[in-house]
C-alpha cells in the first residue's frame, strides 16, 4: 500500500516533491516505525511459503495444544505452540498474513476503483446524475457498515471472496463522498479553466487536469480503508461468514480458537495481536500520510 | 430554525425511499424461490406453495409488491418473523432497550475518559504524557473489538471471576422489567444485590463496546483544543492573568466542544444500530445479536425488518445530531 501511496505522490506532485513528502513523513516517528512493520508483514506474507517451519494446515495428532515454547512443555518445533487440532501456530500465522494483506490490497482497490470514479463522475457532471449516485451511497451508509457486509454476505454466500466484495462496497461511499468534494472545489480554480479554454475534453478534465489534485485525502482514506477492511475481515471470518476453515485467516482462526480461550491462552491471544499489528501499523503510516500529504495539518 | 429543521428532514426522504427498495430488494436478490425461503426445510405442498404465494402477494407483479410492502411499513407492519412468528417490530422493541443500555453506558464510559485524556493531550503536547496517550489511542482506534472482549473476558471473568461471562442478570434474580433497562428494573425490583449483577454483566460489554469511540473522541478533543488553545482569545484570557484550568476549561474547551459533539453524535448512531461483534461475545441480547441469529437462521423477514429499523435509528440519531448542532453553532443552519 505504502509503495503504490507514495509512487502517486510522486507522480502528482512537482519534481523533487517526494523529497519533500518523505521529509515531512519521516518526521513522524511513529509512521516510520508502522512503515517498518508493514514492510517485515510484507516480507512475511511474500515469503511465507518458504520460511514458515510447517505446512499451516497440517494437523499433528501428536501435539495437540501445545504451549509456546518459552513456556513449560512447550516444544521447539513449534515457536508458538500448536492449536486443538495439532496446526504450528507460527506458520498459520504467517500464511495468515497473506490473506489479510491480500484482503486489505483487493478491498482498497475495488473500492478506490469504483469510488473515485463515481465521485469524479458525481463532481463534474453534477445534475441528476450527482444527486442519483449519491442518494444510493446516502442509503449504504445509513447502516452500519459491518451489518450491511453481513448482510450482502448472506446473499452472496459465505466466503473470502465475497465478504470482500461486501466490504469494498460498504467502503466505497467515503471515496465517492471525498472525490466528489475534492472535484467541485478544484473544477471552479483558474488552471482547470485554462485546460477547457485550450480545448481540453470533458474526459481528459476530469482524468488528468483535475483528477491528480484530489488525490491527497483520497490516498489517506485508502489507508483508512485499508485497516478498516481487515477489521472487518477479520469480523466477518470471526462471525463465519468470511474466510472457511481450514483457512488460516486470522479471524476465521480466532473463532475456532473461541472455545479453548480458557485453557489455552495462545491459541487466542496470537491472531488478535498479529491483527492487531497489522491495523495499528497501516493507521501509524495513515497518521503520516496525513501530515505529510495536507499543508494545513502540517506541524499540527 | 425550524426551516433548518424542516430542511434536513427533507433531506431524509429520498434516503429512507432507498432503504425500503434495498430492504424490498433484499428477499428477492436471495438464490431461490421467496416463498420456499419461508417455508424453511420442511418443504411445502403445491397447493400448500399457491396458497403461500397468493398470501404473501408473489403472484403480484413486482411493483404492485413494493407498494403492498410500503402500505405495511406505513402502518408498522415489518412482517413475522419466521422462527418465533411474532411480529418483527414487536421482536425488535423488545430488544432495543438492551442495546439501548449497553451504548449509553459505552457511550459515558467513552467520554468520561476520552474528554479529559484528550485534553490532558491537547496542554503537554509533544511531553511524553502526549505521546504515551495518543499511541494508546491509536491502539484502540486498531483494536479488534472482538479479540478485545475474548481478552477482558479470559482475564476478568477467567482469572479474576470478577464479572461474568455472558448476559444481563444473574439467574438467581427474576424480577419484572417494566422498562426493560436492567440497571433501572433491579432498583425498581428492590432485589437485594440484583443491581449491583447487572453492573457487572454491564461492565466488560460497556468497556470493549466503548473503545473504539473513547480513541476517536480522544483524538478528536485532542486536535480540537491544539487548535483553540492558538487563538487570540485564548491568548487573551492567558494575558489577563486567569488561572491556567480556567484558561484552558472555560475557554477553550466550551469552542473545542463542536467538533467533538459531532462525533460523539455520530458514532451513537452507529453504536446504537446493535453493536453486532460485542453483543455476540457476551450474548448480549440486543438488537446487533439478534440480527446476526437472524442472519444465521435465515429468518429472511426479521433481517429485511430489522434493516428498516436499524437505518431508521441510525437517521433519527443522526437527524438529532444535525438539529443539535444547528442550535450550538448557528453558522451551520445557514449553509
Amino acid at each position: 500500500m505504502s509503495d503504490a501511496a507514495t509512487a502517486s505522490a510522486e507522480t502528482v506532485a512537482r519534481p523533487g516533491a517526494f523529497q519533500e513528502f518523505w521529509r515531512y513523513f519521516s518526521e513522524n516517528r511513529g509512521a516510520v516505525i508502522g512503515l517498518g512493520v508493514f514492510v517485515t508483514l510484507v516480507a512475511v506474507a511474500l515469503l511465507a511459503p518458504l520460511i514458515a517451519p510447517h505446512d499451516p494446515t497440517m494437523q499433528n495428532r501428536d501435539a495437540l495444544l501445545v504451549p509456546p515454547v518459552w513456556q513449560e512443555g512447550g516444544q521447539s518445533a513449534y515457536l508458538l505452540g500448536t492449536d486443538a487440532v495439532g496446526r504450528d501456530l507460527l506458520s498459520r500465522l504467517m500464511h495468515g498474513a497473506r490473506f489479510s494483506l491480500f484482503i486489505g490490497l483487493v478491498v482498497v482497490t475495488l473500492a478506490m476503483a469504483v469510488g473515485v470514479t463515481l465521485g469524479l463522475i458525481a463532481g463534474y457532471v453534477r445534475g441528476w446524475l450527482d444527486v442519483a449516485i449519491m442518494r444510493v451511497m446516502d442509503v449504504i451508509l445509513a447502516f452500519p457498515s459491518l451489518l450491511l457486509a453481513l448482510v450482502l454476505v448472506a446473499i452472496l454466500g459465505p466466503g473470502l471472496m465475497n465478504a470482500m466484495v461486501a466490504i469494498a462496497i460498504v467502503l466505497q461511499p467515503h471515496f465517492v463522498r471525498l472525490t466528489r468534494a475534492s472535484v467541485m472545489s478544484e473544477k471552479t480554480r483558474d488552471y482547470v479553466t485554462a485546460a477547457r479554454v485550450a480545448g481540453a475534453g470533458p474526459v481528459y478534465l476530469m482524468t488528468r487536469t483535475i483528477l491528480p489534485n484530489c488525490l491527497g485525502p483520497v490516498i489517506v482514506q485508502a489507508t483508512l480503508s485499508f485497516s478498516n477492511a481487515i477489521l472487518d475481515a477479520a469480523a466477518l471470518g470471526f462471525l463465519g461468514m468470511g474466510a472457511q476453515p481450514p483457512t488460516p485467516e486470522w479471524g476465521t482462526m480466532l473463532a475456532e480458537a473461541r472455545e479453548f480461550i480458557l485453557r489455552a491462552w495462545w491459541v487466542v491471544t496470537l491472531p488478535g495481536l498479529a491483527i492487531l499489528i497489522t491495523v495499528l501499523a497501516i493507521n501509524l503510516i495513515g497518521d503520516g500520510l496525513r501530515d505529510a500529504l495536507d499543508p494545513k495539518l502540517r506541524r499540527s | 430554525m425550524l426551516h433548518f429543521i424542516l430542511r434536513r428532514i427533507a433531506l431524509i426522504v429520498p434516503t429512507l425511499f432507498g432503504i425500503t427498495v434495498l430492504a424490498f430488494g433484499f428477499i428477492r436478490v436471495l438464490p431461490g424461490d421467496p416463498v420456499l425461503l419461508l417455508a424453511g426445510e420442511r418443504g411445502l405442498s403445491p397447493e400448500r406453495y399457491e396458497a403461500l404465494l397468493t398470501q404473501f402477494g408473489y403472484d403480484q407483479p413486482l411493483w404492485r409488491q413494493y407498494l403492498d410492502f410500503l402500505g405495511g411499513l406505513a402502518q408498522g407492519d415489518l412482517g413475522i418473523s419466521i422462527i418465533t412468528k411474532k411480529p418483527v417490530l414487536t421482536e425488535f422493541m423488545a430488544l432495543f432497550p438492551a442495546t439501548l443500555e449497553l451504548s449509553f453506558c459505552a457511550m459515558v464510559f467513552a467520554v468520561a475518559v476520552g474528554l479529559p485524556a484528550g485534553v490532558i493531550a491537547a496542554t503537554r503536547r509533544g511531553k511524553f504524557l502526549d505521546q504515551a496517550m495518543m499511541g494508546t489511542a491509536l491502539i484502540g482506534y486498531s483494536m479488534p473489538i472482538f479479540w478485545w472482549g475474548l481478552l477482558l473476558i479470559v482475564v476478568f471473568s477467567g482469572m479474576l471471576g470478577w464479572t461474568p461471562v455472558s448476559g444481563r442478570m444473574s439467574l438467581m434474580y427474576y424480577f419484572p422489567t417494566p422498562t426493560g433497562f436492567m440497571l433501572i428494573d433491579s432498583l425498581l425490583s428492590g432485589e437485594k444485590g440484583a443491581f449491583a449483577s447487572a453492573v457487572r454483566h454491564l461492565i466488560l460489554p460497556a468497556i470493549v463496546l466503548g473503545t473504539i469511540p473513547l480513541a476517536v473522541i480522544a483524538r478528536q478533543t485532542r486536535s480540537a483544543m491544539l487548535e483553540v488553545l492558538g487563538e487570540d482569545y485564548v491568548r487573551t484570557a492567558r494575558a489577563k492573568g486567569l488561572s491556567p484550568m480556567r484558561v484552558v476549561g472555560l475557554h477553550a474547551l466550551r469552542n473545542a466542544l463542536i467538533p467533538v459533539i459531532t462525533v460523539i453524535g455520530l458514532t451513537t448512531g452507529t453504536l446504537l444500530a446493535g453493536a453486532i461483534l460485542t453483543e455476540t461475545i457476551f450474548s448480549w441480547p440486543g438488537v446487533g445479536k439478534w440480527m446476526v441469529d437472524s442472519i444465521f437462521r435465515r429468518d429472511y423477514p426479521a433481517v429485511q425488518g430489522g434493516l428498516i429499523l436499524i437505518a431508521l435509528v441510525v437517521m433519527v440519531v443522526n437527524l438529532l445530531v444535525d438539529v443539535a448542532y444547528g442550535f450550538i453553532n448557528p453558522r451551520i443552519r445557514t449553509q
